[in-house]
């Protein structure tokens, strides 16, 4: 101490003073400020005000003011509470939501909502409660995949999704009027999320489960699959049995049935 | 009438005579009416015409699919609208199928307008022989019999039969080697039982990663295996994948029955059942989230997997077999035991009192 106290009136003693308690003021305002997120969390609470304010107007009609869902009365909606952004981007952009009418399956429609609307909503259902975000386009994107690892995504979609999207992911029927729909023209985005959060009957395949790789390989196979033209003749839907059987019974059998019923006919006679 | 009266009468003296068998009488056949062609010596030849030209455009179309099937090359296809499909198949199938057609209906026009068109009646005769062919063929086995000497030497006839009988022996013996004898400890050893025992942990199909409990979500869906599946290969691998396959789902514990003797049976809802439908055996995955009911594509069979797995709709008889499971010191989901019933499809041997039944707890 002496050596500070014998030097307390130095020229310089000044100026290092208040460099030291500069420093201790910029790492005391690092350590304890709040982060630089602020900057950015601007934007997205103002998103979350306007995916509030049309959630109010489209949504809160049958999922609660909150997302809180409602289960009494006629018209009933889920709690949304946890859903996630990929659950909202899902059912929003491919129209799924706002249902036009209830019924046992909401059905695929032209998008109510712009791109930004629907990120809007997102981000508002997202702030009710954690849930999974929407994918990043590495996650679903397919392109570099090896032959073997699109090979691999085959093997996971028959296991995994061929049971009710049928083999070629032509989509197929469900009790009491519900269905799977078809895989056919639907974006690598909405597969993945899709897959991710489990949309109305379809099971949940988690990432923690079923991984972003295992999902792009089934995402790179099902383009694949489907950019491939069928060299089989007419597939007919790709249904198999149903409508080959229903083709062969009305067009093979009815053919059939004119051409017997001609050899049998009398034919003119001269009188 | 005796039969062998009736069976010189014709359906039309039949008729007159028989009027409570047949009350209504019979009209016989319609007056022949002469066709176009029988009269109009033009339109004969019309007829004529056509069947040649349907016959003779058959070897044209026989020529070409010999040239196609040489001139066209293999990769050649056809796009047009929906149809995308090697030229080839449609060319061969066009020229073949229509020769095939014109040989057809050329013959169908041959008789319908140039054959003779006249209706004929043949009636059927009686299947017995005559009487005297029956006499003529007992009094000749009759004969043989008696010259054979098997009547007064009976140990022969006997002897014959003993080793016509016992010579088929060998031949039904030899089928016992058709597969193994289903036995009752055959049984237990092969179908009975799986792979999964205690402690084996339940990994994802095709990729073999073992599960992790808090990594299943509420409406998850796992195919899964036995880790230990990994060791068979060929056949043995096949037949126990087929025994042993599961399904992993996870619900909230709230909204579903677990009864009684199970509540160490799941991990916080997740429930583990076999994939093997108990009706015939296809592999079942169809599991709608929302209603919990596992249906099976072949035949409708519809399980509640938020109620044991009890059937609901369709031809099966038996509650999907639940294999009990929990964590072990990693997180990871892993067996209790093995599955305490059969899974699959029944058999006859199959002792189906252990099943689970509605009304169980």
């Amino acid at each position: 101490m002496r050596f500070l106290t014998a030097r307390r009136r130095h020229p310089a003693a000044k100026a290092l003073v208040l460099v030291f308690a500069l420093l201790v003021m910029g790492a005391l305002y690092s350590a304890l400020a709040p982060s630089s997120k602020s900057a950015a969390d601007t934007s997205t609470s103002q998103q979350v005000e306007e995916g509030r304010a049309l959630f109010a107007v489209s949504c809160a009609s049958c999922h609660g003011l909150n997302g809180e869902g409602q289960t009494e009365g006629t018209i009933q909606g889920p709690p949304l509470i946890g859903v996630g952004a990929a659950a909202v981007e899902f059912q929003v952009a491919t129209g799924r939501m706002p249902m036009a009418r209830p019924g046992p399956q909401a059905e695929v429609k032209a998008s109510e909502f712009t791109e930004e609307e629907t990120l809007a909503l997102a981000a508002y259902v997202a702030s009710l409660g954690p849930g999974p975000a929407i994918p990043e386009p590495a996650d679903y994107d397919p392109a570099g995949l090896s032959e073997e690892e699109i090979a691999r995504g085959g093997e996971l979609f028959r296991t995994n999704c061929s049971a009710c999207h049928n083999f070629e992911g032509a989509g197929g029927a469900l009790p009491n009027g519900k269905y799977a729909p078809s895989l056919f023209g639907v974006s690598n985005l909405h597969l993945f999320e899709a897959m991710l959060t489990g949309p109305q009957q379809m099971p949940v395949f988690s990432n923690g489960v079923l991984t972003v790789d295992d999902k792009r390989a089934i995402i790179g196979y099902l383009n694949e699959l489907h950019e491939q033209p069928s060299r089989g003749g007419l597939a007919l839907g790709g249904l198999g049995p149903v409508s080959e059987g229903l083709w062969a019974w009305l067009a093979g059998l009815g053919v059939l049935v004119l051409f017997a019923i001609w050899i049998a006919a009398k034919g003119v006679k001269a009188r | 009438m005796s039969d062998l009266q009736r069976h010189g009468a014709t359906d039309h003296e039949l008729a007159t005579v028989d009027s409570e068998r047949f009350p209504v009488p019979d009209p016989g056949e319609p007056e022949h009416l002469p066709r176009l062609t029988d009269i109009d010596e033009a339109a004969a030849n019309r007829a004529t015409r056509q069947v040649a030209t349907m016959f003779g455009l058959v070897p044209i179309l026989a020529l070409i699919f010999v040239v196609c099937y040489f001139a066209v090359p293999k990769d050649a296809v056809v796009d047009f609208g929906p149809l995308h499909t090697p030229a080839q198949h449609v060319i061969f199938g066009l020229t073949l199928g229509l020769a095939l057609l014109l040989i057809g209906t050329g013959a169908i026009q041959w008789a319908r307008q140039l054959m003779d068109d006249h209706e004929m009646v043949d009636h059927r005769h009686g299947a017995a022989s005559s009487n005297e062919d029956r006499e003529y063929v007992i009094t000749e086995l009759e004969k043989g019999i008696d010259e054979s000497g098997i009547t007064r030497r009976k140990v022969l006839g006997a002897s014959l039969l003993g080793a016509l009988g016992l010579v088929a022996l060998p031949g039904v013996v030899l089928l016992a080697d058709l597969g193994p004898w289903p036995t009752r400890k055959f049984l237990e050893r092969t179908l009975e039982t799986t792979i999964w025992k205690e402690g084996i942990r339940l990994v994802n199909d095709v990729t073999y990663t073992p599960i992790k409990a808090e990594q299943v979500q509420i409406g998850q869906l796992i195919n899964a295996q036995p880790e230990n599946l990994q060791d068979f290969h060929g056949t043995e691998f096949l037949q126990e994948k087929a025994k042993a396959s599961i399904i992993v789902v996870r619900m909230n514990p709230n909204t579903i029955k677990i009864p009684e003797s199970r509540k160490d049976w799941h991990v916080g809802g997740i429930l583990c059942y076999s994939k093997i439908c108990t009706h015939v055996g296809c592999p079942i995955s169809l599991w709608e989230q929302q209603t919990h009911h596992l249906l099976c594509p072949c035949h409708q069979s519809t399980f509640d997997l938020g109620d044991s797995g009890l059937v609901v709709f369709g031809p099966a008889a038996r509650a999907l077999p639940q294999l009990p499971i929990t964590v072990d010191a990693e997180g990871y989901l892993v067996a209790r035991d093995g599955f305490d019933v059969p899974t699959g499809p029944s058999y006859f041997e199959r002792d189906s009192r252990n099943d689970f039944k509605r009304g169980d707890n």
